[in-house]
């Protein structure tokens, strides 16, 4: 996989796949944390998924 | 003989109810998300690896591997917004969870909006030699775009849930009438844009094997993240709404304790 280091213009394309899957990462860790955080308040029985 | 008992503060107890439920995942969306991050592995090693360089743009084809599955994903979501809209609008029940479903797709479908502008102005540096051109597809891009912020302010708005459903609802159907003029502004005005990436004007195929199937990788991984993404999304919101609801009936409550003292 460092081959992909020996492309031309590799920061422009291996930024796009960093800014990517960063940005899906931080999006996806404000959920789940936020979810966590709200189910510590709420009684079992309100979760409807549960 | 006596049957030996479990004291009541022993963690160790079968006692379902010291069990509580953590977040919101099920083992459903625990097998979704391994699936969702195993085809992301496949997505990053074809994408960056296995998948040849094209012919006229070299390595920057790579960038169309996350380019157009956050394009599709960002589509989806704001039909699925606006699906969930209209079972809202003109469901019999007026059912508040379609209501967060809208909201939850709109906001997966603004991240990924985004990322397409983003991963987007990338690639047209390499091909065009600049970031951004205020050509037809990106102009009506970034329009999807703010109009989908519009949509979540919107939703952000005070009031009643039914009334931030309504309100919003209207909106999402009304916003949703932009993807066509998105994916036809390359045949509708002269673009700097590209046309479709897969089939040509006559609809065939016309893409290399490895590369079709790295793009089919990356659609893949973005729909099962998406799926995954909208389980959990619309969860928190139901436990948000849930709050609200007892927030408000307290505050009630006290001021009803309040006038009759």
């Amino acid at each position: 996989m460092l081959g992909i280091l020996a492309f031309e213009d590799a920061g422009f394309i291996v930024g796009s796949y960093v800014s990517t899957f960063g940005v899906i990462a931080g999006f996806t860790f404000r959920v789940m944390r936020g979810g966590r955080r709200l189910a510590d308040r709420i009684d079992d029985d309100d979760k409807y998924w549960t | 003989m006596t049957t030996p008992t479990i004291p009541a503060d022993n963690p160790t107890s079968n006692d379902s109810a010291s069990i509580r439920v953590r977040g919101t995942g099920t083992t459903a969306t625990r097998v979704l998300g391994i699936a969702t991050l195993v085809t992301i592995g496949w997505l990053v090693a074809f994408g960056l690896g296995f998948s040849p360089a094209d012919r006229d743009q070299e390595d920057a084809v790579r960038i169309l591997y996350v380019h157009v599955p956050t394009a599709w994903l960002a589509y989806l979501a704001f039909v699925v917004t606006a699906g969930s809209s209209a079972m809202y609008l003109f469901g019999k029940k007026h059912s508040l969870g379609f209501d967060r479903v809208a909201g939850a797709s709109a906001e997966i479908g603004v991240v990924f909006m985004a990322l397409t502008l983003v991963t987007g102005m990338l690639w047209g540096k390499l091909t065009w030699g600049v970031y951004w051109q205020w050509d037809a597809r990106l102009t009506t891009t970034a329009l999807l775009f703010v109009s989908y912020i519009g949509y979540l302010a919107v939703r952000g708005l005070g009031g009643s849930h039914e009334q931030r459903a309504k309100r919003s609802a209207v909106i999402g159907l009304l916003a949703v009438i932009e993807i066509p003029l998105v994916h036809f502004s390359v045949r509708m005005w002269r673009s700097l844009h590209q046309e479709a990436s897969v089939l040509d004007s006559d609809g065939d195929i016309d893409m290399d094997g490895l590369m079709l199937f790295s793009l089919f990788v990356g659609v893949v991984a973005f729909t099962l993240l998406y799926v995954w993404l909208l389980l959990h999304r619309t969860r928190v919101i139901a436990m948000e709404d849930l709050l609200d609801d007892q927030g408000l009936d307290r505050a009630l409550d006290e001021r009803r304790a309040e006038a009759t003292t």
